[in-house]
């Protein structure tokens, strides 16, 4: 049996992965940065519990330029897996399999991400103080 | 080469027999995730930069508890299941695989668990 006209993997290397294939990645490296943003989420919890002081040197820390990068980069992970484990969603019940139409929920995905995180920093930063 | 057939290889080594439970607990979290995380997204927009005080009477009220309940439970299992799946695939070194998954699943739990205490804790307290 010969094995040399099968088809091979792209290589990576010289690929240039089209949208759809870079959603994919993403969708499991903000999955990953998502795990990293819940053990902030688990810090707060503990910390709102344990007491108004340890709640506020979480506070703090959220409210430094640092901790606001990171919720910043957390929101639009939030929102990009969001919208994109919908797009999954459909797929595992059979629909929007069409490429065409692949290709454009992914460019939906997208510009939704970008769109809802610019709207809640919009909201957020106009209705608090912090 | 081996004359086994692919079945005789296969057989002994265990079933796959609960491979669609995985599958399934993933999506079932990620639809359960959708609006959970959606309210409590809100909901902290709506607490950001209100005292302490105003947090603690947020989660005393029943429903918050119970939902943040159920979105932590939805949200560290869905964790727990994604990261097993990606060191699957990624890491091939049988050692640091098996480190790295015992530190995740377990993390998971522990940090899961802690947290959803934490919620208890605030919503029974005075």
């Amino acid at each position: 049996m010969s094995s040399q006209n099968r088809p091979l993997s792209p290589h990576l290397d010289v690929y240039k992965l089209p949208l759809t294939g870079i959603l994919s990645i993403s969708h499991r490296m903000t999955g990953v940065g998502l795990s990293v943003g819940t053990l902030l989420l688990a810090w707060w919890l503990i910390a709102a519990a344990t007491g108004a002081e340890s709640y506020a040197t979480v506070n703090g820390f959220l409210g430094s330029w640092f901790g606001k990068l990171l919720l910043f980069l957390w929101s639009f992970a939030f929102f990009f897996h969001l919208c994109n484990g919908i797009r999954h969603l459909f797929w595992d019940a059979g629909k929007c399999f069409d490429k065409a139409v692949v290709e454009k929920t992914a460019k939906a995905v997208l510009i939704a991400s970008v769109v809802l995180t610019l709207l809640t920093w919009v909201i957020a930063l106009a209705g608090g103080t912090s | 080469m081996s004359m086994n057939t692919p079945l005789s290889k296969a057989l002994g080594l265990g079933s796959a027999k609960e491979g669609a439970h995985h599958w399934k607990a993933q999506r079932l979290t990620a639809i359960a995730l959708i609006p959970l995380s959606i309210w409590f997204v809100s909901a902290i927009i709506c607490l950001a930069g209100r005292p302490y005080a105003d947090l603690v009477g947020w989660i005393q009220q029943p429903w918050t508890a119970t939902l943040l309940i159920l979105l932590l439970f939805s949200l560290f299992y869905h964790m727990a299941l994604g990261l097993q799946v990606v060191i699957e695939d990624y890491v091939q070194a049988t050692c640091l695989k098996i480190t790295l998954l015992l530190i995740t699943q377990f993390g998971s739990i522990l940090i899961g668990l802690a947290s959803i205490v934490s919620v208890l804790l605030i919503a029974t307290g005075d």
